[in-house]
């Protein structure tokens, strides 16, 4: 318990609460609102603030940090356009179900709902996109507040939760008392899956015949990925991990089938499809993951599905074994009562990964390759060997997305950072910045696209400040890659406002914001740039990699919008 | 299908808004709504009637149990309920009108209210099909206003949204 009998502001309160819910980075930007608190902030030394450019970036940086860690992100921004900046990030991290606090400053409580000048309506405005947000008007709520998200954010399903604090509260003073536990009796998320069910599940799995394991952003979310691997390894199944999931299961595993979906893998599609034992864990049926739902449904499985939210069981597909619980508690479970079954898995499976050779040898990953232009796949690959597969690696959204996820394994969870449900396009900077806050010295990449990269392009300079050394890999093709590709196959090559013409020299942009710059335009290139740029001697340098690409090169396999799962175009077609 | 669905909330500002943005958010339909504090005002209770097929209705009680304010929901309309609703509608009453007005009005148990010289606040509860029922049968150039509460429901015997 922490308890101080002398009167304290509301600034010091909050940054004291901060404090002890050990808080060590917080990423803002000041304005009038905050100023008590940035000034409570200037007199301590506990936490480091890292002052963004724009305070989109300030939330995606404390959204990595989060993602990248087991800690929540903390963003403070101030009132009006503050805040309204601060959605985008706010909406990208509710999409992910990523734990942040966000505090925002507000106009004076005595100026609420006068059009005070930098007033907006705060809580009005998040409320579709945060888990839960509150206005605090009593600096005697503040302490509870600040406890009460805390718990919020990273308790059940996790999300966003916004503090909003109008600047007289930062003044007013009261004793400080922050408590150690709080008790919300609307809010008791579930731990324990239902004993029955997961008894029920585990039969069902050792009766299977065609099994498949499916799991997503709710392994990584939890720390589960032991479990999984665990439970996986001891049934002998093939498992796919979703975009958000990726890492949850060692890539490199011979069990491992890749990534299901729009660009998923040829042998993971079919699998989904064909399977007669689905499990699903922390995943949720998402219509880039499943197609139609419509054509899913039309092959009978069944289906077990793990997860903390119940609104997420049985939403889009129906599911026969539903478990509503906290995914490891849930796996150590059904772990046990497997053990405790002793029985082995059906003889059957070993057709069925037969069958699965036989879809695995379509190779749906290979790649046209060009002597005179870079294919970004190359790219990314050379990129996993330079960093042995280990680095910590954000994207963008957009085709380079899709090859980071595609040729990058990922062996290990939370090193693949990227904005899967809201699609956020410039987050791959500001990632990297909270990524390697979260991580001191781990190896940052930072898988981007020309046009991505401009949408936050201006966190260059925050870097620099910091001295936060990440690795930029910009997968150049002049175009919006991924609306190119849909252009070329929906819309009969009418490449509408596709193409940005006046790009910027991004080796002379890096270096004007001090850092290294390098371009890169032959295949022969590719390999030693990256070596020179993850070697030694760049260390302590963020060094911005300008790869000219191949601007036809598209992102296979693909199913398109509405269409099943199985339904694929191959890059067979446009070798 | 038509469901009543019973909430018990936080009494706390904004609480209300969350539940309809909930609905609109997710293009659900809300036929009536009515939320009134309980006899512990830290709790309000809101009687919500909305139309959906069992798995529509299915997600929304779950999206309702997860919104961080809701402390309890039930959908009233699965088990024996009792559901009332309250109309009040001024009707021009004059000359054969307001005698006619009256009969009618006994005749649905409702109540005179108000009274002018030339019309009658009419109070009448019950089912919301008992209040349509007493509108169909006025004259429509009569009806000169109306109001309803939207419906409360609560559970019949044992069956209880408490804390």
């Amino acid at each position: 318990m922490s308890s101080n009998t002398a009167a304290m502001s509301g600034a010091e309160i909050l940054v004291k609460c901060l404090q002890a819910e050990n808080v060590d980075t917080i990423f803002g930007y000041p304005g009038g609102s905050v100023l008590h608190i940035y000034d409570e902030l200037f007199k301590q030394d506990k936490i480091h603030h890292v002052l963004v450019r724009h305070e989109q970036a300030a939330v995606h940086a404390a959204d990595a940090y989060s993602r990248s860690s087991q800690r929540v992100g903390v963003a403070l921004v101030t009132s009006g356009p503050g805040l309204t900046n601060a959605v985008t990030g706010i909406a990208t991290a509710y999409y992910d179900s990523i734990p942040l606090v966000v505090i925002s400053g507000q106009v004076p409580t005595f100026y609420i709902g006068q059009d005070a000048f930098q007033e907006c309506d705060a809580v009005g405005i998040t409320r579709p996109c945060v888990k839960h947000n509150f206005l605090v008007k009593d600096v005697k709520d503040l302490a509870q507040t600040v406890k009460k998200a805390f718990h919020i954010a990273r308790s059940g399903r996790p999300g966003p939760v916004l503090i909003d604090i109008p600047k007289d509260v930062t003044a007013h003073k009261t004793e400080f008392h922050y408590p150690d536990t709080i008790n919300i009796r609307s809010y008791n998320p579930v731990h324990k899956g239902h004993q029955g069910q997961i008894k029920k599940a585990a039969h069902l799995l050792l009766e299977a015949k065609r099994p498949m394991i499916y799991s997503g952003g709710g392994v990584i979310l939890s720390d589960a990925a032991e479990q999984l691997t665990k439970l996986t390894r001891y049934l002998g199944f093939p498992i796919t991990n979703t975009l958000m999931g990726l890492g949850a299961y060692p890539a490199t595993d011979q069990q491992f089938m890749g990534m299901p979906g729009m660009h998923g893998t040829y042998e993971a599609n079919m699998a989904m499809q064909h399977c007669d034992v689905l499990l699903a864990v922390g995943a949720r049926f998402d219509d880039r993951v499943i197609g139609n739902p419509e054509d899913f449904a039309t092959h009978p499985r069944k289906i077990i599905h793990i997860d903390i939210d119940p609104s997420s069981i049985s939403k889009r597909v129906k599911v026969d074994v539903p478990i509503v619980g906290n995914v490891p508690d849930v796996l150590d479970d059904l772990i046990k009562q497997l053990e405790a079954i002793g029985g082995k898995p059906d003889a059957a499976v070993a057709q069925w990964w037969e069958t699965i050779a036989g879809w695995r040898a379509r190779e749906s990953l290979k790649y046209r390759t060009s002597p005179e232009k870079i294919m970004p796949q190359a790219v990314v690959e050379k990129l996993w060997e330079v960093t042995n597969g280990d680095a910590f690696v954000t994207s963008d959204v957009g085709q380079h997305q899709m090859f980071a996820a595609q040729y990058y394994k990922f062996d290990k969870p939370r090193r693949w950072i990227n904005s899967g449900g809201l699609g956020t396009m410039g987050v791959g900077l500001p990632y990297a910045m909270g990524v390697r806050y979260a991580n001191p010295g781990a190896t940052v990449a930072c898988v981007t696209g020309e046009a991505s990269i401009q949408m936050c392009i201006q966190e260059l300079s925050t870097f620099k400040q910091y001295s936060v050394p990440v690795k930029i890999i910009n997968l150049n093709n002049g175009y919006l890659g991924m609306v190119r590709q849909w252009q070329e196959m929906f819309y009969d090559n009418r490449y509408s406002h596709s193409y940005m013409s006046s790009l910027p020299d991004f080796m002379k942009l890096a270096e004007a914001y001090g850092h290294v710059g390098m371009r890169i335009e032959r295949p022969e290139d590719v390999g030693p740039a990256l070596e020179l740029a993850f070697s030694d001697k760049h260390k302590n340098d963020l060094v911005f990699m300008d790869f000219i690409i191949d601007p036809t090169a598209n992102v296979f396999p693909m199913v398109s919008a509405g269409k099943g799962l199985t339904d694929m175009v191959l890059a067979d077609d446009h070798l | 299908m038509r469901h009543i669905i019973s909430i018990l909330l936080e009494n706390e500002s904004g609480a209300l808004s969350r539940v309809a943005g909930l609905f609109s958010a997710r293009g659900y339909n809300i036929q009536s709504l009515t939320v009134a504090p309980t006899e512990d005002p830290s709790l309000s209770r809101m009687t919500l009637v909305t139309f959906g097929n069992d798995d529509v209705v299915e997600q929304i009680t779950k999206q309702l149990n997860k919104l961080v304010d809701v402390v309890k929901v039930i959908d009233l309309s699965e088990a024996p309920h009792v559901e009332r609703e309250l109309l009040m509608i001024k009707v021009r009453a004059t000359g054969k009108d307001r005698e006619e007005m009256k009969r009618l009005a006994d005749i649905f148990r409702g109540h005179i209210i108000d009274v002018t010289d030339s019309a009658y606040v009419i109070e009448l509860t019950g089912t919301s099909n008992k209040l349509d029922s007493f509108i169909a049968a006025i004259d429509p150039v009569l009806i000169l206003e109306t109001v309803r509460s939207g419906v409360s429901g609560i559970g019949r015997g044992d069956r209880m949204l408490k804390v």
